[in-house]
């Protein structure tokens, strides 16, 4: 037994409502340069639905993950390291930006120097790839609350695998129900993304099981973005280098939970350790059945209040404190103890680390549409059983297509419901209903409580770095963030193109982002950025050239100095 | 047999052939290896083939691995060629003509197959909007050193076969080539040279200056070490959190 420690995430489903909240604030917080525009660390989709990249499930296109050769091995599925090495120079299986979309801003300078006319005038799109005139035809949540259902519908390619046995759910499953999907990386025990860096510069943490790219080591071979089956990789067309969701691991470090995670507003997110034995990774990852793959896993993670797992970690060096956070993990409640939570496409093989929570609340408004009781488990029991369609879907997703795992849990959600409707009624709680699901009173009012109460302090577990280095942690101001070799660090481009030169303390970087954020006026430099002003950059305070007609009248004999909003060095924030 | 030109007389070299076959190389090297460890220290995250491949990927299918493979080809032609010298060709019972053939046959295939693809990347770098405005200025200058040496070699090639009937180098060039590694340079081995061959190994001494400092570094990180290396890379947090060093006087506890 080979204990590690891996920091996972669980997403409860039926509380996200889709308002992309995590997408907005990730971006904000990891990929609003240029250069990754495109780039969605976290991203929410409308399921049914195609996703982000377009149908990027469909491995028979993209060549994803892991798959198993003919002698039963485990092998990359879009080829191993010679076939890797022979097309390094053109990646065959790379998905292009059209198959993302064409990152764009407005030309809002017509808007105010247009001459006046009959017509309002109008700021064009214009592609922030090419610098031209554009049209919008696609975006990253293009098909969000199923826009677009009758024309795109059919391309998803859960879909097109359904409808190979029938031909009903094809046509009556955006009728039937949606749910939201927010996705980000998965911090894979298995990665195929670092298994297929030709680098080596994908690597895995071994403290907290991160999965990052070392942007130095990162040659732009392109690999792992074909490399992922979810692709959550991304290549920064700036740089030349690839990027990924790093689990926010600055936050991490310190003891705070992921941006997208703190910024939920449907507190649906859970954080928290998962110990689990290293020896029996790739074991379980060549499970010879997909639908074993999911019970596979599941007896990877070891049980943290099992003494000799304590110990053992201990042997690992693992922390005791970080043993202590493995014990309280919600995460690990989820998924093991309460076996409410499912891990998205066991059947790429990589082992992913950040599980879902199926949506029961599709059901329950079936339910409650046709006017019975949708609290009532007898009824929510039935509807699970009648409405194959989301089950099987949700399989599809969850369990490589095996249902039964996938009822269990709606069945262990819908008797949570019933359960604690008789006890917030004040009526006596009937035992037999987490009976009938396997669980205790006790265990359900547990699951009642991480779910529903949703704490912020039980929803996140997560043991810092340790307390005797916190002085010296990135987010944690004790020191001047500025004091470190070389000085303050200036930002900006060396002479060898895009944030060429030393690396700086993400600190910094950041400081240097958001100063250059809050005083420049454009998110990236288009073609003809001496005309062109971005409003969603402007704070307010600054005169970005452009942006107002041009100062004729000299300064009043009054003004000795010239404002300090005038001039070159108007851009500076004011406190 | 193909007729070839007799070793060159032996003129006495100048100031500028010293200064050409004997100063330039080994400038040439001390920028190579200084600029390459200067860029490395400096700027590891610019180290990266700046891949197009998201922009436009109809053309760099073709162009690409006809370019790269064409040049892998005629990097082995040439070490074959400058590092081999004759006598162990003809030990090893391969003749003058037997080697010439092949090496001209060989070379000139890859090096039309190389300057093809180049056309191919060039045109596409010119004429796809998006890859055109990720073009630097680094970039253009390294593309009119890069064509300017192949042109010049391949040209050297056919023009020494086709017009002049063949010219041996490896009783020239190739010793001339040896001896600066073995730090004895003769400059006389390149006087008599025919002008192309001179011009081919000038702009490549130039291309060898400017290759620390342009996009070509990747080629010094081919990924070899893929083939033999685990697939899943294990590696813990830095000792060093951030970027700072940490304080003297503080042991960081385990």
């Amino acid at each position: 037994m080979r204990v590690m420690a891996q920091m996972a995430m669980v997403m409860n489903l039926d509380k996200c409502i889709g308002c992309h909240t995590c997408s907005v604030t990730c971006k904000q917080a990891w990929t609003n340069r240029s250069g990754v525009e495109y780039v969605w660390f976290n991203n929410v989709e409308t399921r049914p639905g195609q996703g982000y990249p377009r149908r990027y499930e469909d491995q028979e296109t993209w060549r994803g993950g892991w798959t198993l050769n003919r002698r039963g091995r485990l092998a990359l599925k879009a080829g191993g390291r010679l076939r890797k090495l022979l097309t390094i120079f053109s990646n065959p299986k790379l998905p292009s930006l059209d198959d993302y979309y064409q990152p764009w801003t407005y030309d809002y300078e017509t808007l105010t120097n247009a001459p006046l006319q009959e017509h309002t005038p109008v700021a064009r799109p214009k592609s922030l790839i090419t610098g031209e005139d554009m049209k919008i035809s696609w975006s990253a949540n293009w098909d969000d609350d199923l826009g677009g259902m009758p024309q795109y519908g059919a391309q998803d390619p859960i879909l097109t695998e359904l409808a190979k046995v029938s031909e009903k759910v094809k046509l009556e499953f955006d009728k039937t129900f949606m749910f939201y999907l927010p996705r980000i990386c998965e911090h894979c025990l298995n990665p195929s993304c670092a298994a297929s860096c030709p680098s080596g510069a994908i690597y895995k943490r071994s403290e907290d099981g991160i999965v990052l790219v070392d942007q130095d080591r990162c040659r732009g071979w392109r690999m792992c973005v074909t490399g992922c089956p979810y692709k959550k990789v991304y290549f920064n067309h700036r740089t030349g280098k690839a990027e990924k969701c790093t689990f926010c691991f600055p936050r991490i470090e310190v003891g705070i939970p992921t941006v997208c995670s703190e910024t939920c507003v449907g507190r649906l997110r859970y954080i928290g350790l998962v110990l689990y034995d290293a020896d029996k990774v790739l074991e379980a990852a060549g499970t010879p059945e997909d639908t074993d793959l999911y019970e596979a896993q599941r007896r990877v993670f070891l049980d943290p209040n099992d003494p000799a797992v304590a110990a053992a970690a201990e042997r690992a060096g693992i922390p005791r404190d970080w043993i202590e956070g493995a014990q309280r993990s919600p995460v690990y409640a989820l998924i093991n103890r309460f076996k409410v939570a499912l891990p998205l496409h066991p059947e790429y093989r990589t082992l992913p680390m950040v599980w879902y929570i199926p949506p029961l609340s599709p059901v329950v408004d079936v339910v409650r549409d046709t006017g019975h009781d949708a609290e009532d488990k007898g009824n929510l029991f039935a509807a699970i059983e009648a409405l194959r369609i989301p089950v099987e879907y949700l399989a599809e997703l969850f369990t490589a297509g095996d249902t039964a795992p996938v009822d269990a849990v709606l069945r262990r959600l819908a008797a949570m419901r019933s359960y604690m409707r008789d006890i917030n009624l004040g009526r006596d709680a009937d035992e037999a209903i987490p009976g009938g699901v396997g669980m205790t009173g006790e265990e359900m009012y547990d699951m009642y409580r991480l779910l529903a109460l949703a704490k912020y302090d039980e929803r996140y577990v997560i043991p810092p770095a340790h307390a005797e280095q916190a002085h010296k942690l990135e987010e944690l101001a004790t020191e001047c963030s500025l004091d470190y070799e070389g000085g303050p660090g200036m930002g900006g481009g060396g002479p060898f193109g895009e944030s060429s030169g030393g690396a700086q303390p993400i600190a910094v970087e950041n400081f240097h982002m958001l100063k250059q954020r809050q005083t420049a006026d454009q998110i990236t430099d288009p073609a003809d950025k001496s005309s062109r002003v971005n409003l969603l950059n402007w704070d307010g305070k600054g005169t970005p050239p452009g942006l107002f007609p041009d100062r004729t009248d000299a300064p009043g004999p009054g003004d000795a100095n010239p404002p300090a909003d005038s001039g070159a060095g108007r851009t500076e924030p004011k406190p | 047999m193909i007729p070839h030109l007799a070793a060159p007389e032996a003129v006495e070299p100048g100031v500028w052939d010293i200064l050409l076959w004997v100063a330039l190389p080994y400038v040439t090297i001390a920028v190579f290896v200084l600029g390459h460890v200067w860029r490395y220290r400096y700027d590891k995250f610019g180290w990266t083939t700046r891949s197009s491949q998201l922009y436009e990927n109809r053309l760099l299918r073709i162009g690409s691995p006809l370019f790269h493979f064409g040049i892998l080809v005629v990097l082995l032609g040439h070490v074959g060629g400058l590092l081999i010298p004759e006598s162990w060709t003809d030990a090893a019972g391969i003749s003058e003509h037997t080697y010439h053939v092949i090496a001209v046959v060989l070379g000139t295939i890859a090096g039309f197959c190389t300057l093809g693809g180049l056309a191919i990347l060039i045109y596409r770098r010119r004429t796809v909007g998006p890859v055109f405005s990720a073009t630097t200025r680094n970039d253009k200058m390294m593309y009119v050193f890069l064509t300017t040496v192949i042109v010049l070699g391949l040209a050297a090639t056919v023009v020494a076969n086709v017009v002049d009937g063949g010219y041996n180098y490896r009783e020239s060039v190739s010793p001339w080539f040896r001896s600066v590694f073995l730090l004895q340079p003769d400059p006389e081995l390149m006087t008599g040279v025919p002008l192309l061959f001179q011009l081919h190994a000038l702009s490549a001494l130039s291309l060898f200056m400017i290759w620390p400092f342009t996009r070509l570094v990747h080629m010094l990180t081919a990924p070899i070490g893929y083939l033999t290396r685990p697939y899943i890379v294990y590696r813990s947090r830095d000792e060093q959190l951030g970027t700072r060093t940490p304080r003297r006087g503080w042991e960081r506890a385990t």
